[in-house]
């Protein structure tokens, strides 16, 4: 099962829903790996959204198992990509060329709903407006609140900054406009003290 | 210390100004324009901000609240277009008809219900009659930013069209008028179904043309948090009833032209309050006991509140019945 409840936590942390269908012109439609079952979920009670829908969808890990049937929901346009990195110009480009009215739905690890919601709201959305439901690994985008580096798919606690090497705590204070969690270092005060990384919400 | 004053009265500081102009647009909207009586410069306002003017008509003070309409980068005035009502409460025909230039007068620091939301990519203005003022400011302020803007303006007649002539001059490629007895009207789908992403509308002006925009934006799918509206209400009169403010101890009678926040400041009770038309939230008052039937007319209680009596917005709602205790 693809689906995780994430235990309360702090204001800071972002919360994720399950994607509806909404009133509009257009929909975009944002995925990477096990995300492709949430939409799989919303094209099977809701098949005419996908008539006017741009799904772009990154299988990372997944391989062809989605493509298939994502295909099959026969959106108008279809683009399967090889990273978010990858899909980002395409994003822009889509966004840019939009209209008021367009739905924004995000599903799958919290690094793409971040990022892509990040680009949707700079586009003009409000975040409160763009959809999204996690789906699949916990892994999370962190940022070295000290160098300002950034980690991606971070799964265990603590873990060693991939730009200055430090071992950084995982947060919950996480930023909307950095589309990331902050890693403090975790032997600030007592150097070389270094807990035994666990993996996150084992 | 804060940078804000620090408020030992009700409703915002007040400003005494003396009247520098007075300027008829047509054959109901009258201009009047303000300068500080201590000759300083007024503090800056952001566009979309109101202020109330304070009259003393006859020993009854009347208190009115006003889109300020003037450039916002010019400190030396502030101004306001009042659309004269022959049957309303009065304060826009004593507007019209007692006030001139040199007269003294004073106003409440601004506040903004209706500010323009920065980060928008486009700006789409509809303004129903009246309802232009805000945008004056607005434009003024964008034009100077550089902001993307559009202006659908609908009025009833060109005489009647405040402004219209002046914008459309200026701005020929921004500025759409509509005169209704030209059957002219804003074909508000189109204008919708076109609009960039990032684009935020707001809606001034009649209470039907502002629901019509809330829910044609919504069923084409655009964010609440896109569509801005502002519509000030006058307290409308009605029957006079009784309430026992608990807290001031005191029985206090409503009458019939007067709302029942001005009864209560009326009998020297220091209510709160900032924007005097049902929007702002600023005077909610809880219901300790009632026997009767309230006359919700504000915008700040949703339904459920309105339905369930503990609370009132004593600026424009009204009561009917045997007895009211509020908790004031």
């Amino acid at each position: 099962m693809s689906r995780f409840t994430f235990p309360d936590s702090i204001a800071s942390r972002p919360v994720y829903g399950t994607l509806e269908p909404k009133q509009g012109k257009a929909h975009l439609m944002i995925a990477d790996a096990e995300g492709a079952e949430a939409l799989l979920d919303l094209g099977m009670h809701n098949p005419d959204i996908f008539k006017n829908s741009h799904v772009i969808f990154i299988p990372k890990d997944t391989g062809q198992t989605y493509i298939g049937s994502l295909a099959d929901l026969d959106p108008e346009q279809f683009y399967v990509g090889p990273s978010y990195d990858a899909s980002v110009p395409r994003i822009r480009r889509v966004l840019s060329g939009a209209h008021m009215g367009l739905q924004v739905y995000l599903a799958g690890t919290e690094g793409l709903i971040g990022q892509a919601q990040n680009e949707a709201m700079q586009a003009g959305i409000p975040h409160t407006a763009i959809q999204s439901e996690h789906r699949g690994s916990v892994a999370r985008r962190m940022q070295c609140v000290h160098c300002k580096g950034i980690t991606e798919d971070v799964t265990t606690d603590p873990f060693v900054c991939s730009h200055c090497g430090l071992n950084l705590f995982v947060r919950d204070h996480y930023s909307r406009r950095l589309a990331a969690f902050q890693g403090v270092r975790v032997d600030a005060e007592d150097p070389g003290n270094i807990p035994v990384p666990v993996e996150l919400y084992s | 210390m804060s940078a804000a004053p620090q408020k030992v009265r009700a409703g915002a500081e007040k400003i005494d100004v003396t009247i520098s102009a007075v300027t008829p647009l047509n054959e109901l909207v009258t201009r009047f324009e303000f300068a500080r009586s201590d000759g300083e410069p007024f503090p800056p306002f952001s566009p979309g901000a109101h202020t109330i003017v304070e009259l003393n008509d006859g020993g009854r003070t009347r208190l009115n609240p006003y889109s300020l309409m003037s450039d916002p980068s010019d400190l030396s005035t502030y101004a306001i277009s009042v659309r004269r009502d022959d049957h309303g409460r009065g304060g826009s025909l004593f507007l019209h008809r007692n006030v001139s230039v040199g007269d003294e007068l004073t106003i409440t620091y601004p506040v903004n219900l209706f500010p323009l939301d920065l980060r928008g990519k486009k700006h789409l203005f509809l303004a129903g009659g009246i309802g232009i003022t805000p945008f004056m400011a607005m434009i003024a302020h964008l034009e100077r930013m550089g902001g993307a803007w559009e202006l659908h303006y609908s009025c009833r007649s060109r005489a009647l069209g405040s402004y219209a002539d002046e914008l459309k001059k200026r701005y020929p490629s921004k500025v759409q008028v509509y005169f209704d007895d030209q059957a002219q009207s804003i074909a508000l789908e189109n204008l919708l179904n076109g609009q960039p992403l990032g684009t935020h509308v707001y809606v001034c002006g009649p209470k039907g043309m502002i629901d019509w925009v809330h829910s044609m934006t919504a069923s084409h799918g655009w964010p609440e948090e896109n569509v801005h509206s502002e519509e000030f209400l006058a307290p409308q009169p009605g029957k006079p009833f009784e309430v026992w403010l608990c807290k001031s101890d005191m029985l206090i009678q409503v009458g019939e032209n007067e709302s029942l926040l001005e009864a209560m400041e009326r009998s020297g009770v220091d209510a709160p309050f900032l924007c005097r038309g049902g929007a702002c939230g600023q005077c909610e008052t809880n219901v300790i006991e009632s026997e009767g039937e309230f006359l919700h007319r504000d915008h700040w209680l949703d339904d459920d509140e309105h339905a369930n009596g503990k609370k009132i917005m004593p600026c424009v709602s009204r009561f009917v019945g045997k007895s009211l205790i509020l908790d004031r």
